[in-house]
């Protein structure tokens, strides 16, 4: 239902429909697709290698890495390295925090930046063009190059060192406004004539019509918003000084540089930094890539 | 088209489309609007006005990092020093040299392999995954995973050198090797976002062009130059102008693998202010330095926010 009617963002198009062989089905143009094919195939083979040698490193034990550091074989398969890169960094906080962190940020950007697209669609408030200049003012600000000042503002809140510190400067997302926007704007101005003649309040508009309606936009903003928060790193390398308290890429970070003779374990803690995102991305591929090319969030 | 980060000036015709309902009183609306944009802008104005305003007077403080408080008034000075001085400017160039080296790569490569993937029926998903599994991974185990790899001797990018009879670089110890490194790294790292975003133009091409073009016996080669490569145009403009503040805004691989080194010969102008404001908590010179650096990066936004606009507007 919901793609009929924002079918003018164009967001569903591109993966619904089959992929296609494109070109000439002549000889030249055969060979062409072929030589295509084996290229990309090939390249794509080699960008899988970096995960495929974290993971093979990671069972293997130390000693036979140090033997034959580049066989990709062992004849001793073990998951000991796991074990002791659990054991030695505080790798179950780190989850828990940046668990905590991404899905609060998720959740306060939905809800604010939607609030606001409905505003500015449906509601026609004195100063509405003065925000809408606003946020689009805002697609401009570089706010990562901004840290310092960040920083001295939080010291000067007292919120150092907490979750707030990492949520609060994330939640007015002008890219997610605007992804909001287009989505309800393709709601028909007359459902939500119709909501009001019946006498539902504002709030129910947009609790009941325009964010049911608005749900691909609601998954590609929380999508990507997770990613981008789980990844971040700059900013909670700064904010969160306490071991305990840091998130997954703040944590992982320290163990760079490290002991350089325990590859097996430090590509065990690569793997399980790497781990929950991957599986979120194994199961939301399509949702992930549609919500990148719906957004140009970077 | 596809909604982008930075939007087409035509957007702002958006807010004017909707003529005012007659069901609903204006004195409604106009406070209800306004409470459903109050949260929005309150984080809006504390988190992303605040720091540039915070930014802006502590530049003409003698601020430090250590106590708080701004400190005394010093005018223009942080300026005159930040201008002034080598290591800003070194680490200015260090960010654009990136930018120079990864642009191109990250702008043609995506581009040329979507164009090839494109022209295959089946396992679209495994070039998805391929490429585009990578942009998910914090940069800190990117860095692990690389860095290891970078071992000297016993790396697996090591080793592959001497299996072309190549030496490898050393990617640790020299400039040229550190940065040869960090790029080949963020490569690997961020191909999969601009290849997702050239796969979605392509698929908006319509069939019917190229089963027009292969009626008039144009070959794959023809109708890549003739017909995928125009019609692109767009995209790679967007692709161009994120990349190039993607590249100009990077800190996390260079400050994680190489901690901007060897000898400070790759830190870029993020971590210079890291350096200056948390290292040394000279907080007043670090904010000047931060506010030349983002009216730079706000000049090249608004620069190609206008060119855009010119040529909407030529098209038009």
């Amino acid at each position: 239902m919901a793609n009929t009617v924002v079918s003018t963002v164009a967001a569903p198009a591109a993966d619904t429909k089959p992929a296609r062989r494109r070109g000439a089905p002549d000889q030249g143009g055969k060979a062409f697709n072929r030589l295509a094919a084996t290229c990309v195939t090939l390249f794509a083979l080699i960008w899988l290698i970096p995960f495929l040698w974290a993971l093979i490193t990671s069972l293997r034990p130390n000693e036979e890495i140090a033997a034959h550091p580049t066989t990709p074989w062992s004849n001793n398969w073990t998951l000991d390295a796991y074990r002791f890169a659990w054991d030695s960094s505080p790798l179950g906080w780190w989850y828990v925090n940046s668990f905590i962190i991404s899905t609060l940020t998720v959740i306060f950007t939905v809800v604010v930046c939607s609030m606001v697209a409905f505003a500015l669609v449906h509601l026609n408030f004195r100063g509405k063009y003065v925000v809408f200049g606003l946020i689009l003012a805002g697609l401009m600000l570089p706010t990562e190059a901004l840290v310092l000042p960040q920083f001295m503002e939080f010291r000067a809140l007292g919120l150092l060192g907490t979750y707030w510190a990492v949520i609060l400067p994330s939640v007015a997302l002008p890219v997610a406004v605007f992804v909001f926007h287009s989505f309800i704007k393709a709601i028909p101005v007359s459902l939500v004539e119709a909501a009001r003649l019946d006498g539902a309040s504002w709030w129910r508009v947009y609790r009941q019509i325009a964010m049911p309606l608005s749900r691909p936009a609601i998954s590609a903003v929380a999508i990507l918003t997770f990613i981008t928060s789980w990844n971040a790193f700059l900013w909670p390398l700064l904010v969160l000084t306490q071991t305990k308290s840091q998130t997954i890429p703040v944590g992982l970070s320290s163990l760079v540089g490290g002991a350089a003779i325990q590859y097996a374990e430090t590509m065990a803690s690569a793997v399980l930094g790497i781990l929950p995102l991957l599986a979120v991305f194994l199961v939301l591929q399509r949702q992930i890539a549609q919500g990148v090319s719906n957004t140009g969030i970077k | 088209m596809t909604t982008t980060a930075i939007p087409t000036p035509a957007s702002e015709a958006d807010v004017t489309d909707r003529p005012p309902t007659a069901a609903a009183a204006p004195h409604g609306e106009n406070r209800a609007g306004w409470l459903f944009a109050t949260p929005f802008l309150a984080f809006y104005i504390a988190f992303l006005i605040g720091p540039v305003v915070i930014g802006l007077v502590i530049s003409l403080f003698n601020t430090t990092t250590v106590k708080a408080g701004v400190g005394s008034w010093v005018g223009l000075s942080n300026y005159a020093d930040v201008l002034s001085n080598k290591d800003f400017w070194a680490s200015m160039w260090h960010s654009v040299l990136f930018t120079l080296l990864t642009t191109p790569l990250l702008v043609l490569l995506p581009l040329i392999f979507a164009i090839f993937a494109s022209r295959m029926v089946r396992n679209q998903w495994f070039f998805r995954l391929a490429f585009f599994a990578p942009y998910v991974v914090p940069s800190a185990a990117v860095c692990l995973i690389f860095a290891f790899m970078y071992t000297p001797e016993t790396g697996l990018i090591t080793n592959a050198f001497g299996w072309f009879g190549l030496t490898a670089p050393d990617f640790f110890g020299s400039t040229s090797g550190a940065w040869f490194a960090v790029v080949l790294l963020t490569l690997w790292w961020t191909f999969g976002f601009n290849f997702i975003l050239y796969t979605a133009a392509i698929q908006e091409i319509s069939e019917e062009v190229y089963e027009a073009a292969t009626i008039d016996g144009a070959g794959p080669w023809q109708q890549i130059r003739l017909i995928t490569a125009p019609l692109l145009r767009p995209t790679m403009g967007l692709v161009l102008i994120l990349q190039v503040l993607a590249s100009l805004k990077v800190f996390d691989q260079i400050y994680i693998l190489l901690a901007g080194g060897p000898a400070y010969s790759t830190r870029p102008v993020i971590q210079y202010i890291y350096d200056t404001g948390f290292s040394s908590y000279r907080g007043g010179y670090a904010a000047a330095a931060t506010m030349v650096y983002f009216v730079v990066l706000v000049l090249i936004s608004a620069g190609w926010f206008l060119v855009r606009r010119r040529s909407n507007s030529a098209n038009a």
